[in-house]
């Protein structure tokens, strides 16, 4: 059930997209978030979505995947368009019962669910594009100037890096543990929510006493391989920007300030 | 001076009781001497709880001698400014091997150990390439390791290993967790490293067919050496293996039986293939 869940995972595809620095990525991501909140008006949301259109067409990647990955957080966009369109007090157009829809709470439901659909699918089209080790490095090389105020950058990303590589193993596990118990008469589906959770119990223990060892015996291994942390440590794939991650540096802050004059002229 | 020397090592685990207090000691390697030579290939058996494992511990510098010393390629491993250079030297790879793969792909991991050396991205790339070359997985390079069977996994492994360009490799029971086919593919690339490579190897094991090609064998009980010797020195002496709970090859068996059955067959037969010469002669 768990491995159902699509939104952001990696689509193996040659494209421009794909092959920018995953820094560049990172940060037009960022940039591109912030300007789904600076653009007010309707040109400049066909703005926005034209720049995502554009860069969806460039990442080759089928649009039937990205909308497929969105499905799981319809629901969450559903209620907060209900919840928008509801609650706004405004000049009422309807009226049943207590519930009264205004002329604004609509206009702020169809905003709202429009910059939503913008940020999912935005911010998706970067871990559809970029391979999670990829991600972590960009990560571990963006932050690195916090290290010189004591943040462990390097632990950090290598946490992260293994804990992609471990959730695989777990749900497999966990997997194995489920059906374990069930052939011993657990029963993980019926009854009320706290008796669910009870039942979860007996998966959850041996869970994480496999979770444990395995952490241990990985612990080991690295240390078996001279790891010592990140200082006097080299890079198998160092991250190095081409001329094309310059030219999607400048496009994306063309973009931006293309945002802002929108918002501060229009 | 061999390129592994233990001297009298001794190593306790100290057992404690509910509130912290010791309530007694297990020596799980007592007073052990073994010399291993370069280029050696040498096997460790002994059933669970014998102390192999412990021993092999040692030699990686993941454990220290409680007592006595422990040399690799003459550098004492309880010194602590030696601890990496004894890790580069003798490497070592483990049981299972979904715990002990750390990249997400293949080349990743293999690259993790030289990336901790320090040594520079274009040499990274040559040993990672060489290294999978060798035990046959450069095909997989760009696979997820997660993917792979699990006697593929275990050749990851020793590739990851063999990228550090250690001078022996510890196997610490590689194919406990294999299926048979698994596990002949990691002792076929073991046994290769240590012909093409000319690299030491030490592997601990509780398969007896797994020792016959080494060079020396050392039985382990109760963290004593209770026997040393070549295959053919070892396997002879059947009772004495069972009397320590080790099962000797099928082939070494049959053959000790016929022999006390009467017929003229000699002692220490390790393959099918020897006992069906001897049984010929015999018609």
């Amino acid at each position: 059930m768990v491995r159902e869940i699509t939104i952001g995972q990696y689509y193996d595809e040659e494209s421009v997209i794909h092959r920018l620095d995953p820094r560049v990525k990172l940060v037009a991501t960022l940039v591109y978030i912030i300007s789904i909140f600076v653009v007010n008006t309707y040109i400049g949301y066909i703005f926005v979505a034209l720049f995502l259109g554009v860069c969806v067409a460039l990442s080759k990647v089928p649009v039937k995947y990205i909308v497929k990955g969105l499905r799981p957080v319809m629901i969450i966009l559903l209620i907060t368009i209900l919840f928008n369109m509801l609650l706004t007090p405004g000049e009422i157009l309807w009226k049943f019962g207590i519930f009264r829809i205004s002329k604004e709470g609509l206009k702020a439901g169809a905003t709202m669910a429009l910059r939503l659909t913008l940020l999912i699918t935005g911010s998706s089209l970067m871990t559809l594009t970029t391979t999670p080790n990829n991600l972590t490095d960009a990560m571990e090389r963006l932050l690195r100037p916090l290290s010189k105020i004591k943040v462990p950058v390097h632990e950090i990303a290598m946490m992260m890096s293994i804990a992609l590589r471990f959730i695989p193993i777990l749900l497999e596990e966990t997997d194995i543990i489920m059906k374990a118990q069930m052939a011993r008469g657990a029963d993980f589906e019926s009854g009320n929510i706290i008796k669910r959770a009870k039942a979860l119990v007996p998966l959850l223990v041996p869970l994480f006493v496999s979770a444990f060892r395995r952490a241990n015996d990985l612990a080991m291994a690295m240390e078996a391989r001279c790891y010592r942390g990140g200082e006097g440590r080299t890079k198998m794939k160092p991250l190095k920007y081409v001329s094309r991650d310059y030219i999607a540096y400048a496009i994306v802050w063309l973009y931006l300030a293309g945002c802002i004059a929108m918002r501060i002229f229009m | 001076m061999g390129i592994i020397k233990t001297d009298k090592v001794t190593y306790e685990y100290i057992r404690r009781d509910d509130e912290g207090n010791v309530s007694g000691i297990t020596k799980a390697v007592d007073e052990v001497n073994i010399d291993v030579q370069p280029g050696e290939f040498i096997s460790i058996l002994g059933h669970n709880g014998s102390g192999k494992s412990t021993l092999a511990k040692q030699i990686n510098a993941i454990l220290t001698p409680s007592e006595g010393e422990v040399y690799v390629d003459g550098l004492l491993t309880s010194e602590e400014k030696n601890t990496w250079e004894v890790r580069q030297r003798a490497g070592m790879v483990f049981q299972n091997p979904d715990n002990q793969i750390i990249g997400q792909l293949v080349e990743e991991d293999v690259g993790f150990g030289p990336e901790n050396l320090g040594i520079p991205t274009d040499q990274i790339w040559e040993r990672v390439n060489e290294s999978l070359k060798l035990l046959g997985m450069l095909d997989y390079s760009k696979h997820s390791p997660n993917k792979l069977s699990g006697g593929q996994k275990q050749r990851v492994s020793i590739a990851g290993v063999l990228a550090m360009h250690p001078k022996c490799i510890i196997f610490d029971e590689p194919t406990a967790m294999l299926d048979p086919h698994g596990r002949r593919e990691v002792i076929r690339a073991a046994r290769a490293l240590n012909d093409v490579e000319k690299i030491t190897i030490v592997l601990i094991t509780h398969y007896m067919e797994e020792t016959i090609y080494s060079d020396r064998i050392f039985v382990m009980d109760k963290g004593h050496i209770a026997m040393e010797g070549t295959p053919k020195e070892i396997f002879s002496q059947v009772e004495k293996l069972e009397e320590l709970h080790l099962g000797v090859p099928q082939a070494t068996k049959v053959a000790h039986e016929l022999k006390k059955a009467g017929m003229p067959i000699p002692d220490g037969i390790l393959t099918r293939q020897e006992l069906r010469e001897e049984l010929k002669k015999c018609l």
